[in-house]
């Protein structure tokens, strides 16, 4: 208890950036194959909804994680069929799975209102390492789901820029037309990869109500996060570890608030609130404007539906 | 994959009907859960049979949903316990997770066309759009809980926290070895500050050296909020958690840290059985029961209502056994003054954070001091202006 309250912070601040980074890598996946997924509220509520189940009945953490998980690829195969075997408008078919997804999760989830769930994630401490100065509390004495979103970003990366099956993807999402005529199976990618990426919003809803939330009600269990997500995977230009870092920019506004509260910082309260809000707008336009002046960073062809006969 | 885009757009739109099918039957069995309870419609009904006059129908507007764990649940335990009472007197229905404001004009302007006798409203702010329709139907009453204004046929009602506030601070001021217990407050608002001095007053009273750190989360039920803003404070110090919020996950922060925790509105020790000390527990029954009697033999006026402990409007839950029997003993005897009337706890000398005198010794402070209460006090860390 000697660390200062500042680094204290920084180390829950990797906590608060966890669901948020997942969230945020799932879509990045999806849209790095083209297809945008607006629905990613929706599916973590599905997953939280379902992990906090399976958890409130099995008690078995990683069986929660896991189930939770799957109903978040579930629910986005519906964004699948509808976008890329329909060619359905991508907006339209997202958006439906937020109403969707808040709708079903509030009804799912009305036999554990006000339930406490004693499956909990908690932090494990590396002997000697964590009482390294700053690093020690940052990154060694953590739960196992900050390690694991901190290697997924990296194995992302190294996915997306150094094998033939991220190639593939990537050739999807700027010309499907091209990827098509080589021979890669375009509904396919796109299918998995939207799917994979719901896994991981489900996996991120999960993780919610695993670690973050004693008891169960839809209204405050995403709180938008999904949206910030969705926000941040343009912001990170599509890049996975710019993702990770700006999850945990996200999570630190986050737990600032308290933190200056503590330290007696006389700015109101309600606008430290607002603090993780202002500093993604400010962070899309600042990176969003410069970004979109070179061109680089979308998928080309990103919430376009792909069609062979209509070139 | 060859189609005619209209071929295309068909089976877009039954898939988008299919969808939009499911989830409206997903809303409306959400729906059925608004139980409206005819009449205790014919269960087993032991013994007397029936009522004397038409049931009195009630209906009751919830904010959260009834299984908050906190606020709303305890009024729903209010509505289910008028039940019980009035058996075939009274019929209840009540609507949960209405959200303030526009929405429930519409949400009241049902209820009262609908020959609702009595609409209960239990949020803050309900309190406009109940004023503008209750002018609309004069033979509808309104109830408002925790506002302040009135009509003809509309009362406000709400009680004395602050009372069992000042008794869970005792325990709580018992139980730091930090000499810091941190408090998890939803808004700057006289109520929550209210509660706060109540609470830090109690906690003093048992330990002088004592601060109270408060920190603003700017909600009133956000579990994950709550829960930082509660380990932020474990974080910097504080070995005790106290909370104004309607959730219990700032219990669950001080349980993982091995701290004790006060809570609110509801007995919550199962969330964190190891570091529940007790909290401020609401009981809305008795007053809900006095209300619809009162409909039903026409006494029922318009009034403003405080309750208190001596009341019953609030208790105090069981203190725990982790509370040393001297002190349990103690909040016993001052649980008892308060109820006789012969103490209070903002009873003088009170002082704010700046020391300057807000109650002089020997003073006790009226209803409406108290409820215009905008400072902290002293030994109290944290901004009164939020």
């Amino acid at each position: 208890m000697n660390e200062s309250a500042l680094v204290l912070t920084l180390a829950a601040s990797m906590v608060a950036a966890v669901p948020i980074a997942l969230a945020a890598l799932g879509e990045l996946l999806a849209e790095r194959a083209g297809v945008l997924n607006l629905g990613v509220e929706g599916m973590m509520l599905i997953g939280a909804v379902t992990a906090f189940q399976i958890g409130d009945s099995t008690g078995s953490l990683w069986l929660a994680l896991g189930i939770g998980s799957l109903a978040g690829a579930l629910f986005a195969s519906i964004h699948a069929f509808l976008s890329v075997t329909l060619r359905a408008n991508q907006i339209v078919s997202g958006l439906a799975l937020v109403i969707f997804g808040t709708g079903l999760s509030t009804f799912i989830g009305k036999s554990i209102e006000g339930k406490p769930l004693d499956t909990d994630f908690t932090s494990t401490r590396w002997g000697v390492l964590a009482d390294i100065p700053v690093l020690g509390p940052m990154f060694f004495d953590q739960d196992p789901m900050v390690y694991a979103t901190i290697l997924l970003a990296i194995a992302l990366t190294f996915y997306l820029e150094r094998t033939r099956a991220g190639l593939a993807l990537r050739a999807v999402g700027e010309s499907p037309a091209t990827a098509d005529s080589m021979g890669v199976a375009v509904g396919m990618v796109r299918y998995v990869h939207v799917i994979a990426g719901g896994l991981l919003a489900g996996t991120a809803g999960s993780y919610l109500v695993l670690r973050q939330v004693p008891s169960w009600s839809q209204d405050a269990t995403t709180a938008g996060i999904g949206w910030i997500a969705l926000a941040l995977v343009v912001f990170a230009s599509w890049k996975p570890l710019r993702v990770l870092l700006g999850a945990f920019l996200f999570g630190f506004a986050r737990r600032a608030n308290f933190w200056l509260q503590g330290e007696g910082v006389d700015i109101p309260a309600e606008f430290l609130s607002m603090l993780p809000y202002l500093l993604t707008i400010i962070v899309l336009v600042v990176w969003g404007s410069r970004d979109l002046r070179r061109k680089v960073g979308a998928p080309a062809s990103l919430g376009v539906p792909y069609v062979r006969d209509e070139r | 994959m060859n189609q005619t885009p209209r071929a295309r757009h068909w089976r877009l739109l039954a898939l988008l009907a299919a969808i939009l099918v499911f989830a409206v039957a997903c809303g409306d069995s959400d729906e059925d859960s608004t139980d409206t309870t005819a009449a205790a419609a014919d269960t087993d009904d032991t013994g007397d049979s029936g009522c004397d006059h038409e049931p009195i129908v009630a209906a009751f507007v919830y904010i959260g949903p009834v299984g908050d764990a906190g606020w709303t649940k305890k009024h729903d335990d209010g509505r289910l316990s008028l039940e019980e009472a009035l058996g075939d007197c009274v019929e209840t229905q009540y609507l949960e997770n209405i959200p303030e404001g526009a929405d429930s004009v519409a949400t009241f302007d049902r209820l009262a066309r609908e020959g609702t006798d009595v609409i209960f409203g239990t949020s803050f702010g309900y309190m406009e759009p109940m004023l503008e329709v209750a002018a609309n139907y004069p033979d509808v009453k309104f109830e408002h809980a925790t506002g302040y204004k009135q009509a003809d046929n509309m009362s406000n009602y709400f009680g004395a926290a602050e009372e069992a506030r000042y008794l869970s601070g005792m325990a709580a001021g018992s139980m730091t070895e930090s000499n810091t217990i941190g408090y998890v407050a939803a808004f700057p608002i006289p109520e929550v500050l209210r509660g706060i001095n109540a609470f830090a007053l109690g906690a003093q009273r048992v330990n002088p050296d004592v601060v109270v750190e408060v920190v603003w989360t700017s909600t009133w039920f956000d579990p994950v909020v709550e829960k930082e803003a509660a380990e932020s404070l474990l974080n910097g110090g504080a070995d005790v958690i106290a909370q104004h919020q309607d959730t219990p996950s700032a219990g669950e922060a001080a349980e993982n840290a091995g701290g004790y925790w006060v809570g609110y509105n509801d007995d919550m020790s199962r969330f964190a059985p190891d570091a529940w000390l007790t909290a401020p527990v609401w009981d809305w029954g008795p007053y809900y029961v006095a209300v619809v009697e009162s409909i039903a033999d026409g006494s029922w006026s318009s009034q403003s209502y405080y309750g208190t402990m001596a009341d019953g409007l609030v208790t105090l839950a069981d203190v725990s056994d982790k509370v040393s029997q001297d002190v349990r003993d103690d909040i016993a005897n001052v649980q008892g003054e308060i109820i006789a009337g012969s103490f209070t706890p903002f009873d003088g000398p009170v002082n704010d954070q700046d020391g300057n005198a807000k109650v002089a010794e020997g003073e006790k402070p009226d209803l409406g001091t108290l409820l215009g209460m905008d400072y902290l006090v002293e030994g109290v860390i944290g901004n009164a202006a939020g």
